[in-house]
């Protein structure tokens, strides 16, 4: 009997359900040896992981409003690494947008209809313009993205914070904060009694948005190609560099609205801890979204439950919190080597009868 | 704000401020270094930050309990080298993206350092130290006036750092194994006709560049801050990957890059302190970072990469 790798012509659909769903198992797999080091029983700390993201109303609308800055970064993500936009700044317009969005919704004298749709407005265009800085280095300078994107995000959170330390802190709080937003620019809330606000309908009408841009328009089909082939898409007389610029300051918008919703929903203002790293889980969520705007949103649920979940864990079983984040970067691994199966397969061949592939 | 150069100037021409420059550099200049190494053999090693923070974390650990900082660096230097075998295994050996393998390396490093060290210490309330390495004052050499006390009184990972360059250049540019790297990473197929195992050659580049990250974040730990904080690398293994293309992949201008960052981080901790400039000291935490970006405009267009960067190799395409 021998075992070989063979090339694959076409990728079956069902491969784009399965591959995550394996990945995401294999890392639990893996995972388990470092509950069984923090002495803990696998199954036991699983099922209080689970409990916690899931076990009650209480928990499921705090897993879905965790999610909702997720599937923001996340398609921020997806939609650059479509072009080849090495976007990894999504952090740092995720704080762009949120600093806009704490600065308006703080204004006095606007009318307070014009609060909500200001902020969502102003969020998106700063986010936009902090990718738009990295985009223009790329296209004009031939800046690495991944360099420029990464030191850009250290730049505005210490900016932030400079701010927050000084001309920009809230008189009546001992903390670097932002003062509070105004009562009328707080998302409405959608279910009485919780914490679940409008940023969590407007994550999931994003995400169909932005599956309908790439799949549907002109724009979609120029980013995928220049992503595929920047050479032939130049050929085919798109403009790469305009195409590329376009898409990033789009990724740094989607990024920005991520912040919005995390002032306008869930904090009410600008602080150090408003991003647990949010933009850099969107690495992760997009590619095991395997970079599908509508996929973006179970993977986005999926880490979100993690990170409630791994609280409820930690306090249950002793394992320390941080396994949500070995968990996270274990799935992106994963997810990557599981992606080999859409370009082969792995042929069983007896001895001289006819052969059986699976996978 | 009347802030006057000759003020800041005063900052900078004094032995403290050049000495400070060589230490921060230091941990600069070995990661710098390593990720040169992965590179010139055709792999861009993204796993360079949490390597870093999870070399700090072992490192310490290992310096903490045996009570001898060399052991701790040893095993930051091990646990590199692991994390650079496991880079390869997922570009080399697997030919996957390597930006997005060398981002997954680091979130499942920066995952790991956090849980190990709450594993190991829990949550004490003032964060564990270890006693720093002590300077090794170079006899006669440190009495030479001014020279003296900035070059030659430091511990001894600094002159190790220093000393390396001139090694790495000789190993690179002077012997058939860095010809070999250096083929393997400008034109694969030509290295592999000449019989160099492409893959073998990128292995050993990333375990190398491994555990030079290792050793990088371990100094941050065990000699500077004499304690592990999850803040510990904080982006400056991401401005490595900035200073080797500053330093267009040649040993002694990475040296040159990693200096000039560490003037410009030893000059914004010196003005953070003085108080010459009245500003919020994280003004002074993004300069680095800034100084890099603009830097790099200035630079990129001009600057070239080793041919194969990011194309992964496979024998049957040949």
């Amino acid at each position: 009997m021998r075992i070989r790798l063979e090339t694959r012509v076409v990728t079956p659909a069902w491969l784009n359900f399965a591959l995550p769903v394996f990945a995401v198992l294999a890392t639990l797999v893996l995972c388990g040896g470092l509950i069984i080091a923090a002495g803990a029983n696998v199954l036991e700390a699983y099922i209080a992981l689970f409990g916690g993201a899931f076990g009650s109303r209480i928990n499921i609308v705090e897993t879905l409003v965790k999610a909702a800055p997720l599937v923001f970064t996340g398609l921020a993500v997806a939609v650059a690494f479509r072009a080849k936009f090495w976007n990894i700044g999504a952090e740092g317009q995720l704080l762009a947008g949120a600093m806009a969005a704490a600065y308006i919704g703080a204004l006095e004298g606007l009318p307070v209809w014009t609060l909500v749709p200001l902020m969502i407005l102003g969020g998106a265009m700063a986010g936009g313009l902090w990718a738009s800085i990295p985009a223009f280095l790329k296209v004009r300078f031939r800046v690495d993205d991944v360099v420029a994107t990464l030191m850009l995000n250290f730049v505005i959170f210490y900016g932030m914070m400079a701010l927050l330390s000084g001309p920009w802190k809230d008189s009546l709080s001992g903390y670097p904060d932002s003062p509070d937003i105004r009562m009328d620019a707080e998302y409405p809330i959608l279910l009485e009694a919780t914490r679940l606000h409008l940023g969590v309908l407007l994550a999931t009408v994003g995400a169909v948005l932005v599956w309908l841009l790439m799949t549907r328009t002109t724009l979609g089909f120029s980013i995928r190609s220049v992503g595929e082939n920047a050479r032939a898409a130049a050929h085919a007389g798109i403009p790469v560099k305009r195409v590329v610029f376009v898409t990033a300051v789009l990724s740094g918008g989607l990024a920005g609205l991520a912040g919005v919703g995390e002032v306008a929903g869930l904090h009410f203002q600008v602080m150090a801890s408003l991003s647990p790293g949010y933009g850099y889980t969107g690495i992760v969520i997009a590619m095991l979204a395997r970079l599908n705007p509508l996929g973006v949103i179970p993977a986005a649920v999926f880490f979100a439950a993690v990170a409630t979940g791994a609280e409820t864990m930690s306090r249950a079983t002793g394992v320390p919190v941080y396994l949500g984040d070995v968990i996270q970067g274990a799935s992106l691994i994963c997810m990557l080597v599981a992606l080999l199966f859409t370009q082969y397969r792995i042929r069983i061949r007896g001895s001289g009868v006819g052969g059986w592939g699976f996978v | 704000m009347g802030v006057r150069v000759i003020d800041i100037l005063d900052q900078i021409l004094t032995i403290g401020f050049f000495t400070a420059m060589l230490r921060v550099a230091t941990p600069l200049l070995l990661a710098t270094l390593g990720e040169m190494f992965s590179e010139r053999a055709g792999v861009l090693n993204l796993g360079i930050e949490g390597i870093m923070l999870l070399g700090a974390m072992t490192g310490f650990c290992a310096g903490y309990f045996t009570g001898s900082l060399w052991i701790g660096i040893a095993v930051a230097a091990a646990t590199g080298i692991t994390f650079g075998a496991l880079m390869g295994l997922l570009t080399v050996t697997l030919g996957l993206s390597q930006h997005v393998s060398g981002l997954g390396v680091t979130l499942l490093c920066t995952g790991l350092a956090f849980f190990g060290y709450r594993l190991i210490f829990g949550q004490p309330s003032r964060p564990p130290n270890v006693d720093a390495f002590d300077s090794t004052t170079i006899p006669v050499l440190s009495d030479i006036p001014v020279l003296g006390p900035i070059l030659f009184d430091h511990v001894t990972v600094v002159y190790i750092a220093f000393v390396l360059v001139p090694v790495v250049a000789f190993v690179l540019y002077r012997t058939p194994w860095g010809l070999s790297l250096r083929t393997v990473g400008e034109n694969p197929n030509a290295a592999a006709s000449a019989g160099v195992s492409v893959a073998w050659t990128r292995y050993t580049a990333l375990m190398i560049s491994g555990a030079l990250f290792g050793i990088a974040g371990a100094y941050f730990s065990l000699a500077q801050f004499n304690a592990f904080t999850f803040g510990v690398i904080s982006g400056r293994g991401w401005v490595c990957i900035a200073l080797v293309v500053l330093g267009r992949w040649d040993p002694w201008r990475c040296a040159f890059a990693a200096l000039l960052f560490g003037a410009v981080d030893a000059l914004q901790l010196r003005l953070q302190s003085s108080g010459v400039i009245d500003l919020p000291f994280q003004v002074f935490l993004l300069l680095p970072f800034l100084v890099t970006v603009v830097a790099m405009a200035f630079v990129a267009r001009n600057a070239r990469a080793p041919a194969a960067l990011l194309v992964p190799y496979r024998k049957e395409e040949r």
